[in-house]
């Protein structure tokens, strides 16, 4: 009885482990796929020209340099203005701000940022940025509306970041006469720098992959020339990609698949370089 | 002997009303070792962190009272906190290293306050770890990270840190709780050395620590000050009931 009870007990491991297991490699079935078929239909597209050229024939042939530049500025772009408000608010909240009504309802605020649809935030930077303000469709009103959207990913992960720091470490400082800013600049920042560049870079990441953000404020249709000035409208992968999908007929397909490949090479790379400075920062971590 | 620090009718209260300090009122000699032992709970490491004013990260609800460093208040609002706090050198119960190499730790006080001249800063690197026994065993590796060190080693390379700045009163809480009897030798022969220079105030992490060490004894009991007398004097005849109670193992 026992032993047979324990046989049973056994069998039911194996089986979880068996559904475990195949859960795991279901959830990484999609990514595998969609790399293996825009690799497979893309890789033919990739090619000097095409990476440095202008597109001409209506897009349907050359290259699509103006949108991979675009993407590159607003990007950049994007960096200027959500960077330093992000951390600054990280800063703010997690070494500052008591623990308080007016400091929750920024909490709250920021989670809830975090949930608005990305085409809210496209219609959001078209009525402020692109009208009100007079940027017009402008790598300047995108960069802006893209890093409204991004803001709430910094600082969310940035505060964590800092949270992370221990509490010794600053009693420590200031008990050998550091200030509350020398404490964060001399010992608080440095220690929580990998794990705020890490949320940087995933907030980046989002932006330029998105679509809806700039689909009113900066991205445009057919712009066979690059940027001049941040007053400028420009060609975007992400953008690049709708239209050519579903706006011009007898499109090649590879060229599609093409677009794809360099987007998502694009941000596949900021996401190693993310990962590479979180495990840099591991291996540093010992001290 | 001179009074370094005068304690006069402190009271404290903490929000949550964990530890508070009733009416203390000490004189603190300079260059000996005064040692602030009771049960927990008795307010001896508050009454520490007042000295340098590291209370005032707690939640300090009520404090008044006086405490005066060379007859100066250092309670008063107006003076130089930072500047206090190179004054008065604190260790605590767990050695905290900052995420810095050997020699960074110990120079990091020092260049917060200004000072950049490679050579000052390598004589205090020399002079702190020599006072805290610890050059022998580190002289080799400064610019390695300070966590490799053993815990041992960590707490005095705490105790050079504070040393590094040249301070006039070193507070140490509980400094050796966590250490092996060798390194708690080590640290005491350290403080023996250190008190013909400095002004010594520890919490002790034992009442034989205690004994050991004291050259003077408060006892704390429940935030009152129940007796304070010379260390070989205390440990020997205590005149409050209290005292000997806890001094003969009748509670604590």
């Amino acid at each position: 009885m026992n032993k047979s009870n324990s046989v049973t007990r056994l069998n039911i491991q194996r089986i979880g482990y068996i559904i475990l297991t195949i859960l795991a490699f279901l959830t990484v079935t999609p990514i595998v796929l969609v790399l293996f078929f825009i690799l497979k239909q893309g890789l033919p597209a990739i090619s000097l020209e095409f990476i440095t050229g202008f597109p001409f024939d209506g897009m349907r042939s050359g290259g699509i340099l103006p949108a991979i530049i675009g993407t590159i500025y607003l990007t950049i772009g994007t960096a200027i203005f959500a960077v330093p408000l992000g951390i600054g608010a990280a800063i703010y909240l997690s070494e500052y701000a008591a623990d308080n009504k007016w400091t929750r309802l920024i909490r709250i605020a920021i989670i809830n940022l975090a949930g608005i649809p990305s085409v809210v935030y496209g219609l959001f930077g078209l009525g402020l940025f692109v009208i009100f303000l007079r940027f017009g469709t402008s790598i300047l009103a995108g960069s802006l509306t893209l890093a409204i959207m991004t803001i709430p990913v910094i600082i969310t992960t940035a505060e964590e970041a800092l949270r992370a720091v221990p509490q010794s470490f600053r009693i420590v400082s200031i008990s050998l006469g550091a200030t509350h800013w020398q404490t964060i600049k001399r010992i608080v920042l440095p220690e929580a720098l990998p794990g705020i560049l890490t949320g940087v870079i995933l907030g980046l990441e989002r932006a330029a992959g998105e679509t809806a953000p700039i689909l009113f404020t900066v991205a445009a249709f057919f712009l066979p020339r690059l940027p001049t000035s941040p007053l400028d409208a420009t060609m975007a992968l992400p953008y690049h990609l709708f239209v050519i999908s579903t706006q011009v007929p007898g499109m090649p397909i590879k060229i599609q698949y093409g677009t794809a490949l360099v987007l998502i090479f694009f941000v596949l790379s900021m996401n190693i370089i993310a990962a590479a400075i979180r495990s840099r920062a591991r291996a540093r971590r010992q001290w | 002997m001179t009074d370094k620090i005068f304690v006069d009718h402190l009271f404290l209260n903490y929000s949550d009303g964990t530890e508070s300090l009733k009416d203390i009122t000490l004189n603190i000699p300079a260059n000996a070792i005064s040692v602030l032992f009771g049960p927990a709970g008795g307010g001896k490491s508050s009454l520490l962190r007042v000295i340098n004013r590291l209370n005032e990260l707690a939640d300090v609800v009520f404090l008044s009272g006086k405490v005066w460093l060379d007859g100066e208040n250092i309670l008063d609002p107006k003076i130089d906190i930072n500047r206090l706090r190179r004054r008065v050198g604190m260790v605590f119960a767990r050695p905290v290293v900052l995420p810095l190499s050997i020699r960074a730790n110990l120079t990091y006080g020092m260049e917060i306050a200004g000072e950049k001249r490679k050579s000052v800063l390598d004589e205090a690197v020399e002079r702190s770890l020599n006072q805290a026994a610890l050059w022998d065993e580190v002289k080799d590796r400064l610019d390695d990270p300070a966590v490799a060190l053993s815990g041992g080693q960590q707490q005095r390379l705490c105790l050079a840190r504070s040393l590094a700045l040249q301070p006039e009163v070193i507070l140490l809480d509980e400094p050796t709780s966590g250490l092996d009897p060798i390194s708690t030798g080590k640290v005491e022969a350290s403080l023996q050395k250190l008190k013909q220079h400095y002004t010594i105030v520890l919490v002790p992490h034992s009442i034989q620590q205690a004994a050991r060490v004291a050259d003077y004894a408060a006892f704390f009991l429940q935030g009152e000050m129940v007796e304070y007398a010379p260390g070989k004097n205390i440990f020997t005849k205590p005149q409050d009931k209290r005292t000997e109670d806890y001094i003969e193992g009748r509670f604590g």
